[in-house]
């Protein structure tokens, strides 16, 4: 499945990886060439076969509902570039 | 042209859990700001979710609720996309593999008839912190306390035909869910959400016309008047010869219209794929038997049983069933006095006309249910007449008597109010207000047979006021007809 | 000190022979002069390390003491420590002080090890090389123009050059495996489940499996019994019992059933590579093994699978890296997408964005189907090539890696460097239990033979090893840098 400039541009948007012109050329390339490896799949003949998520094909183990997790923000904010009044400040989000 | 409207609704509902669907952290509602964000809540690195217990079983007993099926397995998938709100980047939620299947909601129209609609499926994922917009020096602050708690998302099919329609699905699924317990329905925190895929067509026309989504539609009459207005605007559209577009959209209470969130960005993709992080669901038939045996009565079959064994009218078992709260206080009132019909009436008159004149909602009552079992049971026996068995009732809500079923027999007791029906002392007292009133007796003599009736009322009057209201009022109007007539 | 295994220094601690404190202020002097150009640490904790040295030698004291009590040892910089920078080798993560400890990093610590400090590695655990670090590239204590493997290239590194006896590392592709060899240490990747992932910054979560690196199986055995175990924060982990790994490491292996996988001595292997590894495997023959060779049809899928699975799921674990909570922010964004495209632009290396742009390629609309679901399909044909290959025999063996280490800056192109870990990937994919032991050294660079075994098969493995560096000296051989003495 051939990739074109479009899609790195897509994807970079959905990624919210700012990419200019060039690096979009340049990752264009190296994907090019990854996806051309990875299109080898298509070769293998698959049906019927169902997808495995995990290696082991356990089942999920629930928890107690209990409340365990005391109040840390003063800790858990001191790593955020941005904060006031407890809040996590980002620029204005218009809705 | 007749048009026709297709609604379908996607119900939010917070499960009422203590902690979060994923960690450990509190979902009390109002905390200062992100005092209840955990490391997990806040997607720091490394963390990783593990799955609550009672989201689950709580997911599973709205499913059988709905008398939907519920899968052995279901699976977390990931919803990716970027929002300050979102702390990982991506919700976690189901995608393909949700943990309730078809299932389906009665509802009650006005006029009382019942319509089935069809739920397409309901799964869990988890909600979303807050984005504040007061002015950080022209920022956004972002609460995460919220992100984390558990959501079930309620997919109902296109099955609704009108606002009405909708908002009684709204009412239907609010009670199921505050019947069984799993979410206090709170709307106005935001603890049941709505969005709105509104639609129209020519009548008769089979296929669907193109639907807008209205988001966030946060109260049973907002949802009415959004969709509404959306209706119209569609029609306006397509009558003047224009296109719906898909699209979502907001409603504006304010201005009372929807409005476009068209932005720049590109269509989602939101790459959905199993969440690695957790692994499948599977319930075992036995722990959803138990579930189903231990569900509580709902609010469909307890309208039913309402109708079919205690005799009550459509229209009553409706308003008595369709709260838990009301119901479990009706039931209450009506094993005190063993009349359903007597109870019916004195919950939905009395006691509903005061509970609205205060803004109280029934578990606040300041009048037990037993008490005003006790008050009724009092009436039937004619230990008191209607009118003293309003005195009562406003002296149970102003706290007097003792508070258990005997409240209103002491406050009978105490005020003198027990009904007087021996004929000996209500002659005495007629004997008396005709001596005294010899003008209106008089009148009454001198009027035409056929006006006399009317006339009668005031030595009634008279005579139950000389009783303080305690005399018989049918005994009352008997003898004094006799008496008055010999005088003629 | 620096020159004794784990085992010999546990041995030595409790004996009382050196104190912890000593032992801990030995390393650290080694640290400080060699690491300059070797690069193998991020962060160095003298103090931390000397703290907890102390609190050793205070148990040891009060009769406290358990079998690590005392020992040094390194993390690979992806574990969460509470209070030391956690950067996953990342600019994205340059500032970041870890606000809690990972699992492994708790116990550990309950286990009275003493952490020097945090190890280079690829940003984010992506490369085979090291060279992918915001910290710089790391070079191989054999041969300094050589590349130490990747993405726990730090922690090989600082084992091989004896400045730490072992130190914990990460696999999801080779990771620990591939640099124990290129290195000439002993690293174990346990199966997927074995060990929590709890506090360990994810790169791919259905593959990610934390491991020791040391100079034996022995050390190895030691510490997976330290870190092994279920752990109710990752609903991944398996709640299964944990044995003490070095019980059965004296089992002799007569009667062993050895499977060499016939496409793991096919093309692209080295000829010196190959010799040293069919060596190895006749030491085993002398030790009571027989021989037989196995197929596993889907080995070369392997890599193509790894590349849809891995950076899908890296793709999305990598999201929560947007400048609001912690890590790199962007000066002065103009808005919010602003505010995302930079920071990530800005904080991201370029193989970590080469990984996130094919994973939300590959898992976008009309692409999932025939990537991502195709590779799943896949990934259990490659589970079930092994499962049927354990039928038959006990353990597999063959190379870690194809070559030797290879030179810094080798290897320009992703797609080359993704086929270096063609003996390794699947191991992940298929979630069972790998160990790379050193087999011999060509040109000055070693060369790791990988055993494999079945799921929850560590004991097995390690005895395995075990008996083979018994028989061999290759886990005793020292790079001249080693060697030099303070």
């Amino acid at each position: 499945m051939a990739l074109e400039h479009a899609d790195v541009l897509r994807a970079a948007h959905l990624a919210r990886l700012g990419l200019d012109d060039d690096e979009a050329a340049h990752y264009l390339d190296d994907l090019g060439r990854i996806l051309a490896m990875v299109d080898q799949l298509q070769t293998l003949d698959t049906e019927g076969v169902a997808p495995l998520a995990h290696p082991l094909e356990t089942t999920q183990r629930l928890r107690a509902d209990e409340v365990t997790e005391p109040d840390q923000r003063e800790s858990f904010q001191r790593c955020a570039p941005a904060v006031e009044q407890g809040l996590y400040l980002v620029p204005r989000v218009v809705e | 042209m007749q048009w026709e409207t297709v609604i379908g609704l996607e119900v939010h509902v917070q499960l009422a859990t203590r902690s979060k669907i994923f960690s450990g952290a509190s979902t009390a509602f109002g905390a200062e700001p992100n005092s209840q964000a955990c490391a997990v809540d806040l997607g720091l690195p490394g963390v990783l979710p593990v799955l609550n217990e009672q989201a689950v079983a709580m997911a599973v007993q709205f499913g059988l609720g709905i008398h939907a099926e519920i899968p052995e397995v279901s699976v977390f998938d990931r919803k990716n996309y970027f929002y300050p709100d979102l702390p990982k980047g991506y919700q976690t939620s189901q995608m393909y593999h949700p943990i309730v299947g078809p299932g389906e909601v009665e509802i009650t129209l006005e006029d009382g008839a019942t319509k089935r609609i069809r739920v397409h499926h309901a799964h869990l994922e988890e909600d979303a912190g807050k984005s504040l917009h007061e002015d950080f020096h022209g920022m956004t602050g972002i609460d995460l306390n919220r992100a984390g708690t558990p959501l079930l998302e309620i997919v109902s099919e296109p099955d609704m035909r009108s606002a009405k329609e909708a908002a009684a699905y709204l009412k239907a699924i609010h009670s199921i869910v505050t019947y069984l317990g799993i979410s206090d329905g709170n709307m106005a925190e935001g603890s049941m959400r709505c969005d709105v895929n509104v639609s129209v067509r020519p009548r008769g026309q089979a296929s669907f016309g193109t639907r807008a989504e209205i988001k966030n539609v946060n109260s049973f009459r907002f949802v009415e008047r959004a969709i509404a207005f959306e209706v119209e605007r569609q029609i306006e559209l397509l009558e003047d010869g224009g296109e719906v577009v898909q699209e979502t959209r907001l409603f504006d209470p304010e201005r009372d219209e929807t409005r476009s969130m068209r932005t720049k960005e590109q269509a989602n993709d939101y790459r959905y794929f199993p969440c690695p992080d957790l692994l499948p669901v599977v319930l075992d038939r036995a722990y959803v038997d138990h579930l189903r045996d231990t569900l509580p009565e709902l609010p469909a079959d307890k309208r039913a049983r309402f109708q079919d064994q205690l005799g009550l009218s459509a229209y009553d078992a409706g308003v008595l069933s369709a709260s838990r709260e009301m119901a479990e206080y009706f039931e209450a009132v009506k094993d005190a006095c063993g009349d359903p019909k007597q109870a019916a009436n004195w919950v939905q008159g009395e006691l509903s006309g005061a509970l609205n004149r205060e803004g109280l909602p029934i578990q606040d009552s300041p009048v037990s249910a037993t008490q005003l079992g006790g008050l009724i049971a009092r009436v039937m026996d004619d230990t008191i007449n209607g009118k003293a068995a309003k005195q009562v009732f406003q002296a149970l809500w102003n706290g007097e008597g003792g508070g258990d079923a005997n409240s209103a027999d002491e406050v009978i007791e105490a005020k003198g109010l027990k009904q007087v029906t021996d004929t000996g002392a209500i002659e005495a007292m007629i004997d008396q207000v005709i001596a005294d009133s010899p003008a209106q007796v008089a009148q009454y003599r001198d009027a035409e047979p056929d006006k006399r009736g009317k006339m009668v009322g005031y030595f009634v009057g008279q005579v139950m006021k000389a009783s303080r209201g305690t005399a018989n009022p049918q005994q009352v109007n008997a003898l004094l007809k006799e008496k008055l007539d010999a005088l003629c | 000190m620096h020159d004794k295994t784990l085992t010999e220094l546990a041995a030595g601690l409790a004996a009382g022979e050196f104190s912890s404190r000593e032992l801990t202020q030995a390393l650290l002097a080694r640290i400080d002069r060699l690491d300059g150009d070797l690069n193998s640490f991020i962060s160095v904790t003298p103090e931390q390390a000397l703290d907890a040295a102390d609190q050793a030698d205070a148990a040891r004291a009060a009769g406290n003491a358990g079998p690590l009590t005392g020992v040094p040892l390194a993390l690979k910089d992806i574990f969460c420590t509470q209070g030391v920078k956690t950067s996953a080798g990342s600019k994205m993560l340059d500032t970041f002080v870890a606000p809690y400890d990972a699992t492994v990093v708790e116990k550990l610590r309950a286990a009275g090890t003493v952490s020097l400090g945090k190890t280079n590695m690829d940003e984010f655990a992506m490369g085979s090389s090291n060279e992918n670090s915001f910290y710089g590239p790391v070079q191989n204590p054999w041969d300094r123009a050589a590349v130490p493997g990747g993405s726990s290239g730090g922690s090989a590194a600082a084992v091989a050059a004896g400045l730490v006896p072992a130190a914990m590392g990460t696999d999801t592709g080779g990771s620990i495996r591939q640099p124990a060899a290129f290195c000439g240490i002993t690293g174990l990747k346990p199966t997927y489940g074995r060990v929590s992932r709890y506090g360990i910054i994810a790169y791919a979560s259905s593959l990610d499996q934390a491991g020791p690196m040391a100079r034996t199986a022995e050390d190895c055995a030691r510490l997976l019994t330290a870190i092994a175990g279920h752990d109710l924060r990752d609903s991944t982990s398996v709640a299964r019992g944990v044995p003490d790994y070095t019980e059965e490491l004296a089992a002799p292996l007569a009667g062993l059933k050895i499977g060499l996988p016939r496409e793991y001595f096919g093309e692209g292997l080295d000829p010196t590579v190959e010799s040293a590894v069919r060596e190895a495997i006749g030491v085993f023959e002398t030790l009571g093994a027989t021989v037989r060779e196995v197929s596993l049809p889907h080995t070369h899928f392997a890599i193509p699978a790894y590349y849809v699975i891995a950076p899908a799921e890296a793709s999305s674990n990598l999201s929560r890296y947007d400048g609001v909570r912690f890590g790199h922010r962007c000066d002065a964004p103009a808005d919010l997408t602003d505010l995302y495209k930079r920071s990530r632009a800005e904080g991201f290396g370029e193989e970590v964005k080469r990984r996130i742009l094919i994973g939300t390629h590959t898992l976008s609309e009309g692409f999932f189907d025939a990537y991502y679901k195709k590779a799943q399909q896949v990934r259990r044909l490659i589970r079930q090539d092994f499962l049927d290959a354990f039928d038959e025999v006990d353990v597999l063996m063959g190379p870690a890696s194809p070559t030797p280490a290879f030179d810094l800056g080798a290897k320009k192109d992703p797609v080359s460097m993704y086929l270096q870990d063609i003996y390794t990937i699947a191991i992940n994919l298929a979630g069972i239990p790998g160990i790379s032991v050193p087999a011999g050294i060509v040109g000055g660079r070693p060369i790791g033979l990988q055993i494999l075994g079945t799921h929850f098969a560590e004991a097995r493995l390690l005895n395995v090893a075990h008996q083979f560096q018994q028989a061999t000296d290759w886990h005793l051989r020292r790079p001249a840098l080693a060697e030099e003495t303070l």
